[in-house]
């Protein structure tokens, strides 16, 4: 028989037995931020192509859900923070290599251009509402006149927020189940794939709704290769990445992990999308409703399973 | 200048003076630690081996905790010792995602706090605590920069390891064995 | 008025004819105590207050010399002090040969005796209020009246003799002096019977000496060091600890002989997985290889020894092959680890370890290890043991004694070579009887937590239960105090005086406890409390002084150094007068034995009608169901006394039940399942204990650290954590030539299910 134990020193609070220094708020962080990324690239590239008034809700209304899944982001990964009095810190230097450091000054940027984005379609969205502050009004009529440039900020700063949402727990080699090179695009894709189930919401015409079904399959798609691609790269692992994948296949996660994130998350909502590509009407938002589930669940097992692996005890 | 410390797994009891000589030094609250003893027993009885030892943080070569520290809080200084400046550190927990032997902690206050390698003591030239009270005198600290130093002596003369090193970290504490 | 009721609780585990009902100073106190405790503890835990304060103060610590109590080493150290009162850490006196500037986690951890909020804090008094039985808070003077009415009341009933002191560590000793001033020698420590005696008793009877404390062992240059159930490292006896790395170091061998898989197990070129209860066998065995292979000390033995033909021809057929049926040691084993020893010899040990109250024949398992150890002749060598010595502190001037018509050996006479009190017998003489001769009626209890010291607790509580007074002193509210009728705290050894230790090492020194802080809350000095309680029986004259620091000056003085002296080095150093360490080559020695030589053979013995060599008995093996409960020590505990401790219990909690993965499979445990236990004679414990699954330990025993599963509520960390394996032992094997208590032979019963539901429904 093989035996580890502690001796002594170590019953450390959210440590021991095992890592519970990231909490929910990291998940619905994560969620959140992969969303309002998808939204902002989505409707930042149709407004590039001119498609403005062919695709209205992917560029003016779908938006609008990304400053509040922004702001709820910010407002959890402060809620995280355990010496939030210091958090300041974070805009004093900017360093490359750590993902939590590129993210937060990702947010600086993009969270004011989220919300100049929304305001400066705020009269299509809501046609009754009139602006009443002065300085409001004035800065709507800013946003108008800058959105070429917005757009042309938003998609480098899209693609960064989604990059750190996918490198925020890959980037950790100490956790084997986190140190996964295709953990990054899964992540990326995954947030995509939330982005348009939510604009699935939004889509009025049909042909909106024609493309926002194959972009979403398209994406499903790209989902599964990397899933299988994921799980694989465990099992051909060393014995901890191996251990890691346990966890989310024949583990405490499977239910979660295989019931929901692949097979409600994303096999049914596949197997709907490809129903409706061949003609089949059913409405869209089950399918839109599965993926979002699917994609908060994904990310709540990642980041809960992940901190379960480790290489020493 | 390359300060690591060598611990003889032949000669420790595993009787955690380490660990209470850290809290004592640096008031480190009850319930949290800065060191840990780990037993390790394979074989089957009568045929049975044990391994006893302390650990701490590794002073790694290659830190993910200041890679991934976003402030800058967590930092490596000229003798490869890696510390964590209280007022600069948010709390965001990057760096205990980020360490494979799980050498951090939130301290109550909220920042994050770990094993200085008594760098206040090295500053007044005496050994961190935990060697200078070891009972087993099984702790060794220097500079393996230095071939003339006891731990550059020891890793010469003894078999050894570290943990880990899988995970790629360059750990700069060493386990002879 | 602010008084502090405790209310019993009623216990079904009590008598319920109990006349002294154990009172838990109970968590149902009212809300005063429990609302200042909690404010306490809100500013005692603030890591921000602390923190800050310890910034402040960091630079301006002050250092006091005090030698560590919170085991008997009593290694010298530093207290560390702030102008606040805080003690933010102890370190090791470097000068110390009891601990070379090292301190053990228990003594480094002294800090949190000292911080513990659970501590007692104000002298209780057992009172009736509104019918029950409960602890009044009172001042110093009603306690000590009081205290000092019952010794004047039994000395006119009873006679002196008749209140008895039991007692360990510093505080015993102030108390002593005060007993025997009253003219009171029934006094005994569980350090004797319970532990240590039969070592010192089967030493003593072969080369007239005792082994004493620290044990005059010279590891640190051995080449051989011989653990047969003794575990350096598991026990932090400090110097041996450090000692046995150095050996290490320097490539000694070390054979341990343990049915567990001790640390010293784990750092031994041989470990003997022997059978327990069998030790004799083996060494039966290894004095007739040693014998037969010529492989003896043979000037050693012609020039020091008597006996050895004697010897000779009692092992002559204890052959390996004989130990091996009993032992499950192979002969080659056994033969190749012999050879070790004697290669080794005379730099080897085989080491009279320290708790030896296991079977009731240790007097002879003792004598069995010194007669090996005569025989490769290491006694007085280089490696082997050395010629210890201490220095004699002069004694304060005070009358002489009164000499009281009994007291601890006539209480003890049963047990012809007990050398000092016996703990159980003085506990036995407390139940009144016909043939009671020397009927003991009261009791003061200082510094030992005898529910958890002492075996067979029916009898303990038995007794309790007819004594008319009981008081105990200590710094903590220990299960103990629940049975007194008053309870004194004492505070800390940081916050005291105490007598100038002088230990037997292999240089005579000295060294002092001085306060590094004020008693906190009410607390008082052991030596304050005896003078008191003297000077109310008008015995002024044996205390002549107002505080303990004029006899420790005056001490110091005589020994030709001082109070200012002693505060800068805190240890003092003194030359050796008794000649050498080791005996030089073919010198003439004269052993303090009646013949003058090792006897290997013993004549006292034989004319008391005891075996004059060692004999191998067959002892009791577990029934089928039971397991053999074996208990020890774990390095960052002393007994029961630090489990509370915050920094210790900070290390360890909790003790765990180690069983065997066998074992394991057969009952369904997987570690850190909670079981109960029940032992031969239906004893259950009254906690949980958790399961280690290990192979470590043998399949027909378990094992468990001693000195946990307190019962005392006001324990706040310690209540109920673990099991005391004192509880479980109610069998008792006595050695009948010193009286001790043999416990090894209990066995025990794994209950999955809380035996305690039907009961307390």
């Amino acid at each position: 028989m093989q035996e580890e134990v502690f001796v002594s020193g170590r019953n450390i609070p959210n440590i021991d037995p095992h890592l519970e220094v990231w909490h929910w708020p990291i998940s619905v962080d994560l969620f959140f931020g992969g969303l309002a990324a998808g939204l902002l690239f989505f409707a930042a590239t149709f407004y590039l192509l001119g498609k403005e008034r062919e695709y209205p809700s992917i560029v003016k209304y779908a938006p609008i859900i990304a400053p509040i899944g922004i702001t709820i982001a910010l407002i959890c990964l402060f809620y995280d923070l355990t010496h939030k009095l210091y958090f300041w810190r974070l805009y004093l230097t900017f360093r490359i290599d750590s993902p939590m450091s590129f993210g937060s000054w990702v947010l600086l940027f993009i969270t004011p251009l989220s919300f100049l984005w929304v305001l400066s379609y705020l009269e299509d969205i809501f046609p009754r509402f009139n602006l009443k502050f002065k300085l409001l009004i004035r800065i709507r009529d800013f946003a108008i006149k800058y959105r070429r440039t917005m757009a042309i900020l938003l998609i480098p700063l899209s693609i960064g927020l989604g990059i750190y949402t996918g490198i925020l727990l890959s980037a950790f080699n100490a956790r084997p189940l986190w140190n996964n090179a295709i953990l990054g695009p899964l992540f990326l894709t995954s947030g995509l794939t939330t982005a348009s189930a939510v604009i699935l919401y939004f889509v009025k015409s049909a042909k909106e709704k024609s493309l926002f079904n194959k972009i979403t399959l398209a994406l499903l798609f790209i989902q599964l290769f990397l899933f299988a691609h994921m799980i694989l790269g465990y099992y051909a692992g060393s014995e901890v990445q191996l251990e890691a994948i346990d966890l989310l296949i024949g583990g405490e996660f499977t239910v979660m992990f295989v019931g929901f994130v692949l097979i409600l998350g994303l096999i049914i909502p596949f197997v709907i999308e490809v129903l409706e590509y061949f003609g089949y009407r059913i409405p869209v938002i089950i399918p839109a409703t599965l993926i979002l589930i699917g994609g908060i669940i994904f990310r709540f097992v990642m980041v809960e399973a992940g901190q379960l692996t480790r290489y020493l005890y | 200048m390359r300060y690591a410390m060598v611990i003889d797994t032949k000669k420790c009891v595993g009787c955690s003076d380490c660990v209470v000589a850290c809290q004592t030094e640096n008031n480190v609250p009850i319930g949290y630690c800065r060191d840990w003893i780990t037993e390790t027993v394979a074989g089957s009885y009568p045929q049975i081996e044990m391994e006893l030892k302390s650990e701490r943080c590794n002073h790694c070569e290659n830190s993910p905790c200041v890679r991934c520290c976003p402030t800058g809080a967590s930092h490596i200084i000229v003798s490869g010792i890696v510390l964590v400046t209280h007022n600069e550190c948010i709390g965001c927990g990057a760096c205990i995602e980020s360490c494979p032997y799980d050498a951090r902690y939130q301290h109550p206050e909220g920042y994050i706090d770990k094993c200085t390698f008594c760098h206040h003591r090295l500053e007044k030239g005496q050994l961190p605590a935990c060697v200078e009270v070891c009972p087993t005198k099984c702790m060794y600290f220097g500079d393996l920069d230095n071939p003339n130093s006891e731990v550059s002596k020891l890793l010469k003369s003894r078999t050894y390891k570290t943990l880990a090193p899988e995970a790629g970290t360059k750990p700069q504490v060493y386990y002879l064995i | 008025m602010n008084m502090n009721k405790f209310i019993l609780k009623k216990s079904v585990r009590q008598m319920s004819t109990s006349r002294r009902k154990f009172i838990k100073i109970s968590a149902l106190g009212l809300g005063g105590v429990a609302a200042s405790t909690t404010a306490l503890n809100l500013f005692g835990t603030s890591p921000f207050f602390d923190a800050v304060v310890l910034d402040e103060v960091a630079k301006k610590l002050h250092r006091t010399p005090t030698y560590c109590e919170v085991c008997f080493w009593k290694c010298a150290a530093w207290a560390y002090s702030d102008s606040e009162g805080n003690i933010p850490k102890i370190l090791g006196n470097e000068t110390d040969p009891h601990c070379y500037g090292r301190l053990c986690p228990r003594g480094t951890g002294g800090v949190g005796m000292y911080n513990d909020t659970d501590r007692l804090k104000t002298p209780l008094i057992r009172k009736m209020v509104d019918g029950e039985q409960t602890f009044v808070e009172s001042s110093w003077e009603e306690a000590l009246d009081l205290v000092a009415g019952k010794f004047k009341a039994v000395k006119e009933k009873y006679g002196s003799e008749s209140f008895a002191l039991l007692k360990h560590g510093s505080p015993g000793k102030h108390l002593e002096h005060l007993f025997k001033a009253y003219g009171s020698d029934t006094i005994a420590e569980p350090a004797y019977a319970q532990c240590r005696g039969a070592r010192e008793a089967g030493f003593a009877l072969t080369f007239g000496s005792w082994v004493g404390s620290p044990e005059p062992t010279d590891i640190r240059d051995t080449k051989c060091l011989v653990l047969i159930g003794s575990h350096i490292g598991e026990n932090m006896h400090n110097s041996q600890v450090q000692e046995m790395s150095d050996a290490i170091d320097n490539g000694a061998t070390i054979i341990t002989v343990d049915p567990r898989y001790s640390t010293a197990a784990s750092k031994s070129k041989y470990w003997l997985a022997i059978k327990p209860a069998t030790d004799i066998a083996l060494m039966l065995a290894w004095m007739n290889v040693i014998i037969e292979e010529g492989l003896y000390d043979k000037d050693y033995v012609e020039k020091y020894t008597t006996g050895f033909n004697e010897l000779k021809k009692h092992v002559l057929n204890f052959s390996p092959e004989w130990a091996y049926g009993i032992t499950t040691i192979k002969p080659a084993e056994i033969r190749k680890t012999a050879r070790e020893m004697a290669n080794a010899a005379p730099a080897v040990i085989i080491h009279p370890g320290r708790h030896v109250a296991w079977y009731g024949d240790d007097t002879q398992r003792a004598r069995a290890m010194a007669i090996l150890n005569a025989l490769l002749g290491s006694w007085g060598r280089r490696g082997g043991f050395y010629f210890k010595e201490s220095i004699s502190i002069p004694k304060y001037p005070s009358p002489k004694y009164p000499q009281p018509e009994w007291g601890w050996p006539e209480i003890g006479e049963k047990y012809p070579l007990a050398q000092m009190g016996i703990t159980t017998e003085v506990i036995k003489a407390s139940l009144p009887s016909e043939d009671n001769k020397y009927p003991v009626k009261a009791w003061m209890v200082a510094g030992t937590n005898l529910t958890k010291s002492i075996p067979n607790k029916e009898l303990l509580e038995n007794a309790m239960n007819e004594l008319e007074f009981l008081v105990v002193l200590d710094t903590m509210p220990m299960d103990i105090t629940g049975y007194a009728d008053v309870v004194l705290p004492e505070c800390t050894y940081l916050e005291r005086f105490d007598g100038i230790r002088s230990a037997t090492n292999r240089e005579p020194s000295i060294a002092v406890r001085f306060p590094a802080v004020k008693p906190k809350y009410d607390s008082k000095p052991g030596w304050w409390v005896a003078k008191q309680i003297g000077d109310r029986l008008g015995l002024n004259e044996y205390f002549d002084y107002d505080d303990y620091k004029d006899v420790i000056a005056w001490q110091l003085d005589k020994m030709g150094t001082s109070i200012e002296e002693m505060i800068k080095i805190g240890v003092k150093h003194y030359p050796r007068k008794s000649g050498g360490l080791y005996l030089k080559d073919g010198e003439p020695y004269n052993f303090p034995t009646s013949s003058g030589k090792i006897e290997l053979y013993s004549k006292e013995l034989k004319d008391l009608g005891f075996d004059p060599l060692p004999k191998y008995t067959k002892h009791p093996e577990p029934p089928a169901g039971f397991y053999r409960l074996n208990y020890g020590r774990a390095p960052m505990h002393t007994f029961s006394r630090t489990a509370n401790n915050p920094n210790l219990n900070d290390l360890m909690n909790e003790n765990n039940l180690w069983v065997n993965p066998k074992v394991a499979r057969i009952l369904g445990l997987t570690s850190g399942s909670e079981v109960w236990l029940r032992n031969q004679d239906k004893v259950t414990s009254t906690f949980p204990i958790k399961v280690r699954v290990t192979e470590r330990i043998r399949w027909d025993s378990v094992y468990m650290v001693h000195g946990f599963g307190h019962d005392n509520k006001k324990l706040s960390r310690a209540y109920g954590k673990g099991i005391n394996d004192t509880q479980l032992i109610s069998k008792v094997y006595e050695d009948p030539i010193m009286g001790g208590t043999g416990m090894r032979g209990n066995f025990v019963e794994i209950l999955t299910d809380n035996p305690h539901n039907t009961v307390e429904s």
